[in-house]
């Protein structure tokens, strides 16, 4: 066990491990997000489902846990890519050429992970911060007063430049998850040469539902 | 098979020693029969430079004929060049075309420092291999053929393993220098058959903690190594090494 969690096996395993909670994670912030076209007139559906989230106590362990992983995978990312380079060494070949044995997400996934990031920092304080921290515009459900998530988002959606910045960051993560959900399986050993075929098909599959699903509903609001 | 003769240029890597900064330097060969390997027109630019009272390339090669692993060279941006599976002795010059401009460089990356020109040391994969792909116990000679029953499956992916020569292709194509495809074939040639099995968990320890010692990267999962492995060695062999690694750690 000494050395396990340092080892370069066992640094890719938090990668994964984390990177998989990250994937569950986007599927329940996506079922939410997509209550928005239930009622895109006045969003009570949204609203209720945003509340709910936002005030259950399992959320509130959730909420750490999801900032854990995030800062797990983020930090090991980097290390993992420090290392990497340096095992490069220093003296840099002059032609390389891998457009047929590998592709360009794989090769490319710390940049993707940094577009990402940039993303979930203007996401952060656009939405979570003023929730938060800010004065979000409240409103009544049942009787109850909550915030109106609804109208935070919706605004936001219909500033053209604004969603152009949020599906661009959704293509950059759809790279990302491209190469990433079959990586994590086989980081985990769980794969072969039969599951490889299955594993790339089901991420891609993933990750289509994913860009699509949360790309949708600016456009929803853009056009309507 | 074409006999005709192509005229080409090369751009090769050359280095004095070690410690020096290397530089490339330009060639132009003429008439060169496309029926010729890799080596063989290597050789005649030898040939040449020695006729000219130049310093000869240096490369190496052994078995000439892609089982030894110890030719090397990125050609072209490629590990033993253009050709899929095969080795830069069983790459042939049909697979260039007349005017091309051909560039050679040796294996890069920090575990394999250069000794000279396109020649590197590969001896961290023998330290690789020493700190733990054996059988401890001497196994015998030669068992009575089918006196120990092995599936003819799991006979067969063993051997797809063990047809790993050594040769370095997957360390130098990979873009984080990692030697995880040679430690997965190596582990996993072992860890399917008997005689191997019961020291498997502590092999893929020992093997993989020499490896990270050694200066190679970890492993990205992008599959370019398996695409330029000579002996087409699956990455499905990485995951297996994964398996047993975190298996075995997992247990302690
Ligand atoms: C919701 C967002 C994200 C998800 C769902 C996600 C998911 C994943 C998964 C599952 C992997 C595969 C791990 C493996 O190969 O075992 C991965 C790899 C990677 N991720 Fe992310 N990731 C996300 C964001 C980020 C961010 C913000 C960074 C920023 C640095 C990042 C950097 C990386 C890197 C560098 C790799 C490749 C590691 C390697 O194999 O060398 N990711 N990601
Ligand atoms: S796995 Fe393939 S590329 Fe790597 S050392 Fe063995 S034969 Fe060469
Ligand atoms: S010289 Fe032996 S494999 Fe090429």
């Amino acid at each position: 066990m000494k050395g396990f969690l340092s080892s370069s096996i066992g640094k890719k395993l938090l990668m994964s491990l984390s990177g998989l909670f990250l994937i569950v994670f986007l599927l329940v912030h996506l079922g939410v997000n997509l209550t928005m076209l239930f009622d895109p007139i006045d969003g009570t559906v949204y609203n209720k489902a945003a509340n709910f989230m936002g005030t259950n106590p399992i959320m509130k362990v959730m909420e750490p846990l999801l900032a854990l992983g995030f800062f797990l995978h983020i930090l090991y990312g980097i290390i993992v890519q420090l290392n990497n380079w340096k095992a490069r060494g220093s003296s840099k070949y002059a032609v390389v050429d891998q457009k047929d044995s590998s592709t360009w997400a794989s090769r490319n996934m710390i940049w993707l992970g940094v577009f990402v990031f940039t993303f979930l920092i203007v996401h952060i304080i656009n939405y979570y911060a003023v929730l938060k921290f800010g004065q979000p515009p409240s409103t009544h459900v049942d009787g109850v007063e909550m915030h109106n998530t609804f109208k935070l988002v919706s605004d936001l959606f219909e500033i053209w430049w604004y969603d152009l910045i949020y599906i661009i960051g959704f293509i950059a993560l759809g790279l990302h998850l491209h190469h990433a959900f079959w990586s994590a399986f086989q980081t985990l050993g769980l794969n072969n040469k039969i599951w490889r075929r299955r594993l790339e098909i089901i991420g891609d599959i993933y990750t289509i539902v994913v860009v699509a699903g949360f790309t949708i509903i600016p456009l929803y609001f853009l056009i309507f | 098979m074409s006999d005709k003769n192509i005229n080409i240029k090369l751009k090769v890597w050359r280095q004095n020693g070690p410690n020096d900064a290397g530089r490339f330097d330009n060639y132009e060969m003429n008439e060169i029969p496309t029926a010729a390997s890799f080596l063989e027109m290597m050789d005649m630019l030898n040939e040449k430079l020695l006729g000219e009272g130049k310093e000869p390339i240096s490369f190496d090669h052994d078995c000439r004929e892609g089982i030894c692993g110890a030719c090397s060279m990125f050609i072209n941006g490629r590990a033993h060049g253009p050709d899929n599976a095969v080795t830069t002795c069983q790459l042939h010059m049909r697979k260039f075309k007349d005017g091309d401009t051909i560039t050679i460089e040796p294996w890069r990356a920090k575990a394999f420092p250069v000794i000279k020109d396109l020649m590197v040391d590969r001896y961290s994969l023998d330290l690789i291999q020493q700190a733990g792909g054996y059988v401890s116990v001497n196994t015998g000679s030669a068992p009575d053929a089918n006196s120990m029953p092995i599936h003819k499956d799991i006979a067969e992916e063993a051997f797809d393993a063990a047809a790993c020569i050594g040769c370095g292709a997957c360390v130098a194509t990979c873009k984080n220098g990692s030697a995880m495809l040679f430690v997965g074939a190596k582990v996993s040639h072992l860890a399917l058959l008997p005689q191997g099995k019961i020291e498997a968990k502590e092999r893929a320890q020992k093997m993989l903690a020499k490896m990270d010692e050694l200066g190679f990267g970890s492993c990205s999962n992008t599959g370019a190594c398996e695409v330029e492995c000579p002996k087409e060695v699956s990455i499905s062999f990485i995951a297996r090494l994964n398996r047993e690694y975190l298996v075995a750690n997992l247990k302690d």
